[in-house]
């Protein structure tokens, strides 16, 4: 609770902050690109006559998929890697390769694997998210102090209960670190995964105005596509603290 | 009681009666009602206490505790609660129970970990220099309430340390183990067990061979190399 407080403190010092340089060069440059913050904000509620649930929601789906895909992959992939020294000999070149590859160059393929739609574009979140998933768990499962299996395997545990009671709680804090470096990567690909074949999503909404160039529903857009990945990291950061509270003491 | 130096197989002893390594020749058999069979920590009850307690930084104290009867999908009943209530009380850590093993010190982490090893009712204790990693005065008050517990189960227990006095105070027969593939240098029968430092000259005799035991294999180490 103290931690939410404090965020909260900092969200609001942040978006205060930022507003007021935005008002200032909005004033001192007196250009139409960047329009006056009051003026935007005295539209805001026109986003809701926009439907702009459907573009956060649109959005969220496929971060949301996406993220799932990474995990139901990434995290069987990470632990078969930790644990098997052949799988790890394999499978890391490949990892070690690929990691660097800008994700986003994969989307003409994508497209033409899975289509104009939803398809690619769940792909390329899967793409971004599932290696640093892998990375993170092998790291945090060659971590694991050894008489953590002792005490458990002595006791009598089968694999089945080694992972659920020693692997996947000791990879979830590093994993969740991850996953909100990585929600950020995905919120900011939107703009690339819905500039096309579609007519949903918060990156479409942004895009949209621009090319109606209608500023202020652009940044209407904007500030939305900000508050939307704000959230996200918070409800990590609030997740992490419930079911990690033992690695934070 | 497994007495030896640092380097002799102590803790390979222990990770092969725990089933965590597999033993390069030889059988481990465990003899229970006349019935012996070979040692399997998912036939028997292996309750195991390392050095630095082994409890999982992710579960609760009382998570850790139950885990074992957890993994065995052992029923509770009434009375069995009473039993593990007991524990808890003899070692003294009802308050810390719903605490993380991060918060604990390192005597209440001890002590965590000896209720858990004595709530799954262990066919075979095993204890990897249980002791060492505590300060001079709680290590004494643990091996005192250790002692204590014991006596009221009384299970088969190996425990493997490199203290002459703690040998001396806790085990019933010592075996002092060579450095050589585990060939045993010394046994004996204590008839010290469970007496905190006695001042007679039986025992002031008794540590000084165990001494002399201890030092030959060092040398013998040292020639060998």
């Amino acid at each position: 609770m103290n931690r939410l407080i404090k965020h909260g403190i900092i969200f609001v010092q942040g978006f205060l902050l930022i507003n007021l340089l935005w008002w200032l060069a909005s004033t001192v440059l007196d250009i139409n690109v960047i329009p006056n913050p009051i003026l935007v904000y005295k539209q805001f509620p026109t986003i809701f006559e926009d439907n702009i649930y459907i573009h956060i929601g649109a959005s969220l789906k496929r971060i949301g998929l996406g993220l799932l895909l990474s995990l139901l992959v990434g995290v069987p992939i990470g632990i078969l890697m930790g644990y098997s020294k052949i799988a790890n000999k394999i499978l890391y070149p490949l990892i070690y390769f690929s990691y660097p590859i800008p994700k986003t160059a994969l989307l003409p393929v994508t497209m033409l694997l899975w289509g104009m739609r939803d398809g690619s574009k769940i792909a390329i979140i899967f793409l971004i998210i599932v290696f640093q998933v892998i990375v993170s768990v092998r790291d945090s499962v060659s971590h694991i102090d050894r008489t953590m299996y002792q005490v458990t395997r002595s006791a009598g545990a089968n694999k089945r209960q080694i992972i659920r009671h020693v692997t996947l709680p000791a990879i979830l804090p590093e994993l969740l670190t991850n996953i909100r470096v990585s929600l950020g990567t995905a919120v900011s690909i939107l703009f690339f995964i819905e500039a096309y074949g579609t007519k949903h999503g918060m990156g479409y909404y942004i895009l949209d105005a621009w090319s109606r160039i209608n500023y202020i529903d652009m940044y209407l857009g904007i500030i939305v596509i900000s508050i939307v990945g704000f959230i996200l990291f918070v409800s990590i950061d609030i997740i992490a603290d419930k079911i990690c509270r033992w690695s934070s003491l | 009681m497994i007495l030896g130096t640092s380097g002799c197989g102590k803790s390979t002893l222990v990770n092969t009666l725990a089933g965590t390594i597999t033993s390069t020749s030889g059988d481990i058999v465990y003899v229970k009602e006349q019935q012996s069979k070979p040692l399997n920590p998912k036939i028997h009850k292996i309750g195991i206490i390392p050095q630095n307690c082994g409890l999982l930084p992710w579960k609760t104290v009382k998570e850790n505790c139950l885990l074992p009867l957890r993994i065995r999908k052992e029923q509770v009943s009434e009375s069995r609660i009473k039993e593990i209530t007991n524990i808890y009380k003899s070692l003294d850590i009802e308050k810390l129970l719903h605490k993380y093993p991060k918060e604990l010190s390192g005597g209440q982490a001890q002590r965590a970990a000896i209720a858990r090893a004595f709530i799954m009712r262990p066919d075979l204790l095993l204890m990897d220099e249980p002791f060492s990693a505590l300060d001079e005065i709680t290590r004494e008050e643990a091996r005192e309430l250790f002692l204590k517990i014991w006596n009221q189960h009384k299970p088969t227990t190996v425990l493997v340390t490199h203290s002459i006095e703690e040998a001396l105070y806790l085990g019933n027969r010592i075996i002092v183990m060579g450095t050589d593939k585990g060939n045993i240098k010394h046994q004996m029968d204590n008839p010290y067990f469970g007496q905190l430092s006695p001042q007679s000259l039986e025992y002031l005799a008794a540590k000084q061979l165990l001494r002399k035991q201890l030092i030959k294999t060092e040398v013998g180490e040292q020639t060998s190399e």
